[in-house]
């Protein structure tokens, strides 16, 4: 168990600490600080007392050192519909700084039912994997979560690697958590950082918590292997392709039938707009400014000219302008653009948290103290539906559209 | 049908900022919540029961404060509620919160569905659901945006699943886990009867003793990951607000997105 101590004579009674707690467990009592039962043992109270007065007691599990049995980074190689998914090429990019420094080897793992995967082996390679485990099987035609965990428990069980990355997908966040339990290990979920302490090897994950309020570094202790976390797409950069790498395959087959897969797919109903918020380079998004469902035409015919997809706020999709699939934000979509268009959005910390981390944010909106022009790289003060038409009106003439 | 439905208290995020002076987590108040997408969970298990039949049980695990949302899953007409506090479940990582929850789902027993959120606002993880399916060995539907239709007879569900670029529709057997997203329902106020009725009932506190629950595996001790370090994300500052007439200000910014390469 560990303990969170506070040493009232130290304690000058400041409260520094009080409101730095996310879980409110820390209050005075006879003028020093003192800590209930709703602390998490999370740490953030530690660094903020200005005389530490604070310490956490942690476990001993946590200074005790690895077998040794478990080698290497292996990545989920995702593939979707004859394609395999970007992230996973990303993660391999950073999976190759990962094995380097712990100095082993960088290897991909892919399930299928073997329509294509020579080609899917192929880009592994290229992008990097040294070796690549494959389990073919006709019931990993279409992604369901019984074979491909299956696929990826045995597979992992068998050779032991020391770290598995897969991508944050619906996919990747749908079996991640059914293979991590299996195996009874741990998981850190949207990592946005990854890598190795040069000391005892482990693997450092770094993730937002709190709708990206707060930062968290998260380690494994280290009976618990492999060390497995999911990485959203776009985090990592895409690493070089080199058609000349040359790298292993090793099969293995699934030890899986089809009466054992408990689920069917009956249909698939595509989304009504070509472009997907996730893999979306550019999105140009309206917020409550737009004032009605026909105010987002100038949204979209901007993303038209753009070939950006359209994104919207949490109060638009709330009044029913828009369809829930297009919410960006805390309790709809993170997305990571290139460029991020906001049309007449405010910019609550809720919606920030699902686009703050866009390379380039322009902000258009009537209101000069609008909270994204905090975030924003570029703003206009306007109105939009005076800005956003010249704009696509300016694109089009540059574009030749 | 018997329906599970789980809960989790967060804090109300928009009150978790940062002090730019010192660069720590501020607070202010303690403001809890029910995490938003449990509420659409709660929606749906009520939903489900006014259409098949059954009862719902909604269970907690959290500090004593806790019993706050359960007493509002109550106040809305949910038929039992349980607590599951105590100092060992302390600490816990996804791993022991699964184990914790999927435990108290078996000494409930007979559960045909089992409804979660997509995931909470705190943690952001979306690991629980999965975890309890896969503790309970039974099925689980992520990203579900649409239950179609539920045969409690023939023990099958159909359901819609929003991913990235459309809508899955998937057949399951019962019992299964399912997690919820936002908007699959609109989640119902109390009446003030309910909120009377909800203030009056006792709920039950389970601890790890009364689920019987091995103590290795809940709280800190069952967790394997840990927070080494919190820390504040560098804010992204602000970066110009273009100055000048419309006619000016637009070919400006065109220009430097131009300039960005990003635009193809």
């Amino acid at each position: 168990m560990a303990r969170l101590l506070i040493d009232a004579k130290t304690c000058t009674g400041c409260e520094a600490c009080i409101p730095s707690c996310p879980f409110g467990a820390l209050s005075m009592k006879d003028k020093v600080a003192v800590v209930d039962e709703k602390c998490t043992f999370c740490g953030a109270c530690v660094d903020v007392c200005p005389v530490s007065a604070i310490t956490l007691e942690k476990d001993e599990r946590a200074t005790a050192v690895a077998s040794g049995d478990y080698k290497d980074v292996w990545i989920y190689i995702e593939h979707e519909r004859g394609k395999v998914s970007n992230v996973a090429f990303e993660l391999l990019g950073q999976g190759r700084i990962l094995a380097d420094a712990v100095g082993c080897k960088l290897c991909g793992f892919l399930l299928s039912d073997g329509d294509g995967v020579e080609g899917f082996v192929k880009e592994a390679v290229a992008y990097g994997a040294e070796k690549v485990y494959v389990s073919e099987s006709p019931i990993l035609k279409e992604y369901r979560t019984d074979p491909y965990a299956c696929g990826a428990i045995n597979l992992i069980r068998k050779y032991k690697p020391e770290i598995v990355l897969i991508g944050a997908t619906t996919q990747g966040r749908d079996f991640a958590g059914t293979v991590a339990t299996s195996i009874e290990t741990g998981l850190t979920a949207d990592c946005t950082g990854l890598d190795i302490d040069p000391e005892s090897k482990q693997l450092r994950q770094t993730r937002p918590a709190f709708g990206g309020n707060i930062m968290a570094t998260i380690l494994d202790y280290p009976q618990y292997r492999p060390q497995m976390a999911t990485v959203r797409p776009k985090v990592f950069p895409m690493p070089r392709r080199d058609d000349g790498r040359k790298g292993e395959v090793i099969k293995e087959p699934l030890p899986m039938t089809e009466e054992q897969v408990r689920t069917k797919i009956v249909d698939f109903l595509k989304g009504a707009e070509g472009v997907n918020l996730v893999d979306a380079e550019i999105i140009v998004s309206g917020g409550r400014g737009v004032g009605n469902p026909d105010g987002f035409k100038v949204v979209r015919e901007l993303a038209a000219v753009l070939k950006a997809a359209v994104g919207a706020s949490r109060a638009t999709v709330d009044a029913g302008w828009i369809p829930y699939e297009h919410q960006v934000g805390q309790t709809g979509r993170t997305v990571r653009p290139k460029i991020y268009i906001a049309c007449g959005i405010s910019g609550a910390i809720q919606h920030q948290a699902g686009m703050k981390t866009s390379d380039i944010i322009v902000a258009i909106n009537k209101d000069p103290e609008a909270p994204i022009f905090k975030i924003a790289t570029y703003g206009i003060v306007g109105d939009l539906f005076a800005v956003v038409p010249m704009l696509t009106e300016e694109f089009k003439k540059r574009l030749g559209r | 049908m018997k329906i599970a439905v789980c809960l989790k208290q967060v804090p109300e995020t928009t009150e978790v900022k940062i002090n730019p002076q010192t660069n720590t987590l501020m607070r202010e108040g303690v403001a809890s919540i029910t995490n938003p997408f449990d509420e659409f969970a709660l929606e749906e298990g009520l939903l489900t029961r006014e259409k098949y039949g059954g009862e719902v049980h909604v269970m907690s695990m959290g500090p004593p404060q806790a019993i706050e949302i359960l007493k509002n899953a109550l106040a809305v007409g949910a038929d039992k509620v349980y607590l599951l506090s105590d100092p060992a479940f302390a600490g816990a990582d996804t791993l022991a919160t699964a184990y914790t929850l999927a435990k108290t789902i078996e000494k409930i027993g007979g559960v045909d569905l089992v409804i979660c959120g997509k995931q909470a606002i705190d943690g952001d993880t979306a690991q629980v659901g999965p975890g309890i399916a896969t503790r309970l060995g039974i099925p689980q539907l992520t990203y579900v945006a649409k239950v179609r239709e539920i045969d409690p007879a023939k023990k099958k569900i159909v359901v819609e699943r929003m991913l990235e670029n459309g809508r899955e529709v998937v057949e399951c057997s019962l019992p299964v886990v399912i997690t919820v997203m936002k908007d699959i329902n609109e989640p119902r106020l109390p009446s003030l009867l309910g909120i009377k009725k909800a203030a009056k009932a006792t709920i039950p506190t389970w601890t790890a003793k009364e689920i019987g629950v091995d103590e290795n595996r809940v709280g800190l001790k069952g967790s394997p990951t840990w927070v080494w370090k919190v820390f504040s994300p560098e804010s992204r500052g602000g970066g110009e607000i273009l100055k000048g007439e419309v006619t000016e200000t637009v070919p400006l910014l065109v220009n430097k997105l131009m300039d960005s390469k990003f635009v193809k």
